[in-house]
């Protein structure tokens, strides 16, 4: 059991500005993210697009965003567990007993939620029947390549998963690759050397092609893909691959008996906590009157949850606000004095 | 201010008056129509505002930018008639636009 003054669950940009208010005003923390990396939306969904509406930053993208913030923790010990998804939030007398899908558990009595708008989900495909198939002959990532070597694999998908993965697997397997248009929105690299493969003979292309429906056993036998002219073809396959991106789902979020507003979590503008003591939402997932899905929001929003979190964690001392300027305390642990 | 009518995918008809400058996936969400979800707030990065454009307004209305091809390739059953309408800013020439909302975003 990890022990810690407060859980951010998230690690955003909105997560990594609370875990630093939070050090900055002595509490510890530890973030929990569903990703594989530090950064939410800005590392996901635009790592290269620029952001024009950061105060002080005129320009940065997404990745610098991240990087920037990452920095800005340097002076603290802070532990990030990635690849996590905090499953169970349970109350035990003054703190929460925190689950993640991993078994790792934190005892804490400050939960704050900085999920943007859930945790990143594989989009799946639309046939119903392919739930059936899942981790069997169905998957939506590659963790053990191996298992395709000589077989027949439909790939379905636009991007760089789709194409890198086609090209990848066409060495020892057989290889249809189904896309929904003619473009593909892959790197112009990878694009080329996909169409060279195809010229080859070693991927078989149906392009403005889409699923329609499974069919088999135990495992996938054949899938049926149609057209946008309602042509039909059936497609024997030993493993169906999808590669539609992340879809954010708010998950488990919905069962921790939060007051929710679509999905979105309600909150006071004082002190950003939910209908539950000691759990808070900061950032995208929470709404209030006037709220703004901005990542200035998001920072101010932290900052008020983090000396929320005060009370809870040092119940028997006083909270005093104090600049960075000025505050030997604050410059202490900021490492910029003895 | 132009009439978007909005179809479920349970088949009902929900007529709304949206305001010009809007886009119609706003003119869904202010108006609680079910079945748009809107997750990035309207920045064309997650598909969950996709809506079928019926056909005798697909051509009438303002081609597509490249990146929302792209989004909808990651659209839930995506067909030839497929916007996302965060991209369909509301003027008085889309008076009586039709949109479709699909089974689903996800």
């Amino acid at each position: 059991m990890n022990k810690t003054d407060a859980l951010i669950i998230g690690a955003g940009p909105t997560g990594l500005f609370t875990a630093h208010q939070l050090n900055l005003i002595g509490l510890s923390c530890e973030v929990v993210d569903n990703l594989d990396k530090i950064g939410g939306q800005c590392i996901e969904l635009y790592p290269d697009k620029p952001i024009y509406d950061i105060p002080a930053v005129p320009e940065c993208t997404g990745e610098q965003l991240t990087n920037n913030l990452i920095n800005q923790l340097k002076p603290f010990d802070i532990k990030f567990h990635l690849n996590q998804r905090v499953e169970e939030v349970k109350r035990d007398n003054e703190s929460w007993i925190v689950k993640t899908n991993s078994g790792t558990t934190f005892l804490t009595p400050n939960v704050i939620i900085a999920g943007g708008v859930g945790s990143f989900e594989p989009r799946k495909f639309p046939v119903k029947e392919c739930e059936y198939y899942e981790n069997k002959s169905v998957f939506y990532s590659v963790k053990d390549k191996k298992i395709f070597e000589g077989k027949t694999v439909a790939i379905f998908g636009g991007g760089d998963s789709a194409l890198d993965w086609a090209i990848e697997l066409s060495k020892k397997s057989k290889v249809n690759l189904i896309h929904r248009r003619d473009e593909f929105r892959g790197a112009e690299a990878t694009v080329n050397k996909m169409r060279t493969l195809v010229k080859e003979g070693k991927i078989n292309l149906f392009t403005k092609y889409q699923m329609t429906s499974v069919h088999g056993n135990s495992q996938l036998e054949s899938i049926d893909i149609k057209n946008d002219d309602d042509e039909k073809k059936n497609l024997k396959v030993d493993y169906a691959l999808g590669f539609f991106g992340l879809i954010m789902q708010l998950g488990p979020i919905a069962n921790w008996g939060l007051n929710l507003d679509k999905k979105t979590i309600e909150v006071d503008t004082e002190k950003f906590e939910t209908n539950q003591k000691g759990i808070y939402a900061v950032g995208d997932i929470c709404s209030y009157p006037g709220k703004l899905k901005l990542i200035l929001s998001g920072f101010h929003e932290g900052a008020l949850a983090a000396r929320a979190c005060f009370k809870l964690a040092r119940p028997n001392e006083k909270y005093r606000f104090e600049f960075t300027t000025t505050s030997t305390n604050l410059l202490k642990r900021l490492g910029k004095k003895e | 201010m132009a009439k978007i009518t909005y179809i479920t995918s349970d088949a009902k008809v929900h007529e709304i008056e949206v305001q010009n400058g809007l886009t119609v996936m706003e003119g869904a969400i202010q108006n609680n129509i079910p079945g748009i979800d809107a997750d990035c707030g309207g920045g064309m990065a997650c598909a969950t505002c996709h809506v079928y454009v019926q056909d005798e307004w697909f051509n009438k209305i303002p081609k597509k930018e490249d990146g929302e091809e792209d989004m909808l390739d990651m659209a839930f059953e995506p067909k030839k008639n497929s916007r996302l309408s965060c991209q369909l800013i509301v003027s008085d020439e889309l008076d009586g636009l039709v949109v479709n909302i699909p089974t689903k975003q996800a």
